[in-house]
């Protein structure tokens, strides 16, 4: 049995734990803990270790979805998550420019871990104040060059898109080599 | 005896709020990992700072400040060398080249700029000898300590914020190629221009700091701007390795791969 892993990473409330849950056909293995900080109080758990998705593609193969955890202080896990991974998504809530600048650091700390192809998925678009895509991408500095996507972590066919660009992506770097 | 410790435990701020309100005489050495300062204190206002092999004579002073041309430095450095830095600032004076006020804010601000580069240091060791204090002969000046107090903190802000935006000084630069993006159609400063002058994917950002002799914040602040205009990007420098965690996984069969992400793709969809 092979088994690949793809990284869900983001800033705190960012809807990783969401956008797993929405794909993997087992009920995420969550490491939520309650929330101790007051002034990360905006939902009641966050997760602490990882979480842990799983799709089954056929008898020999089976693909993880890993959520790292969104808290600074549990960062040491992300080099240990980000090792051997087949490419990344950075989630970025749209609805909080306030931790645009931090998605960017997190983004940047994973292209050192690993030089794998990754996106950028501008969660929570439903919202009434979510920035729209292109003005999210100025606001993280993104290249051109790199897939940034709508998503609405909850719904299953933009978490399926946003999974499937990052295949692409791996598809794509591929035949470069 | 002299009171010493590590900045780890006790900061430069807090440095700083002892010496101004002890209204202690003497100078304070700090050793920090790259260099060492010497800041010198009467009865709790700062009155001078030196800093590593920084030339900090008057010529040195002047000359960075641009009040004097390098040749005329050079003209000085040749004919004056007997001259102490107070008989070398009358003798400016009283040639009409510069003014007393001229002499004096290019040392404020010379002395100041080492005080606030104090501010970031957090690992190293200081030492405080009471009652010792420059030389004679060196033009020293007399600053509250508040103030200073309170703009280094206002620095020690700003180099977090800029440390934060651009954590790695061993990285490079390079121009965005993008349509628009020209940089010759932006208005920049003089110090903007000798950093542009020296961005190439061989140079670190710290190799460019050194060949202008910009200090760590001088040097981010620049890069920071440039990259808030969009104009430069940050690189791994060429011929730089990978960190060891970052390293390309081993070579492997690119059919396999191919036919593996494919696979993945397929089920996605399926979804």
């Amino acid at each position: 049995m092979q088994t690949v892993k793809m990284v869900v990473t983001g800033p705190f409330n960012s809807g990783k734990t969401a956008f797993i849950q929405s794909v993997s056909e087992i009920d995420v293995v969550s490491t939520e803990r309650k929330i101790s900080s007051e002034e990360e109080r905006i939902k009641e758990t966050t997760t602490v270790a990882m979480d842990f998705g799983r799709i089954t593609v056929d008898d020999d193969l089976v693909l993880y979805l890993f959520g790292t955890p969104g808290q600074k202080r549990f960062d040491f896990m992300w080099e240990i998550l980000s090792e051997g991974m087949l490419g990344f998504v950075v989630m970025v809530d749209s609805a909080r420019p306030e931790t645009f600048r931090e998605a960017r650091g997190i983004l940047q700390t994973f292209r050192a871990y690993a030089p794998t192809p990754y996106v950028v998925a501008a969660n929570k678009q439903d919202m009434d104040d979510a920035w729209e895509v292109d003005d999210l991408r100025i606001a993280l500095k993104l290249d051109p060059k790199v897939k940034m996507l709508p998503c609405v972590a909850m719904d299953k066919e933009t978490v399926k898109s946003v999974l499937l660009e990052l295949l692409y992506s791996i598809l794509e770097e591929m035949k470069e080599e | 005896m002299a009171l010493k410790g590590n900045l780890r435990d006790f900061s430069v701020t807090q440095l700083l709020n002892l010496i101004n309100l002890a209204r202690k005489t003497g100078t304070l050495t700090l050793e920090g990992p790259d260099a060492i300062a010497w800041v010198s204190f009467r009865e709790g206002k700062l009155i001078y700072a030196q800093i590593g092999n920084e030339d900090g004579s008057l010529t040195g002073i002047l000359t960075k400040a641009g009040k004097i041309s390098p040749k005329q430095a050079k003209v000085i450095r040749t004919h004056a060398t007997e001259k102490s830095d107070k008989e070398l600032g009358l003798l400016l004076i009283n040639a009409g080249y510069l003014s007393q006020q001229d002499i004096l804010a290019s040392l404020r601000e010379y002395i100041l700029n080492i005080v606030y580069q104090l501010f970031t240091w957090v690992e190293g060791l200081f030492r405080f000898d009471a009652d010792v204090l420059p030389p004679d002969e060196s033009i020293t000046i007399r600053l509250d300590l508040e103030n200073i107090i309170m703009e280094g903190t206002r620095h020690l802000q700003e180099y977090e914020m800029l440390k934060e935006e651009i954590p790695n000084l061993e990285m490079g630069l390079t121009f965005v190629e993008r349509p628009g993006a020209n940089i010759r159609d932006v208005q920049l400063t003089v110090e903007e221009w000798k950093v542009v002058s020296y961005i190439n994917p061989k140079n670190t950002i710290r190799q460019i700091a050194k060949a202008n002799k910009m200090n760590e914040l001088d040097i981010r602040r620049v890069v920071y701007g440039l990259l808030q205009a969009g104009l430069v990007e940050i690189i791994r420098p060429e011929g730089m390795p990978l960190p060891p965690q970052a390293q390309k996984l081993p070579p492997v069969d690119t059919k396999q791969q191919t036919s593996l992400v494919n696979k993945l793709i397929d089920r996605i969809r399926s979804l």
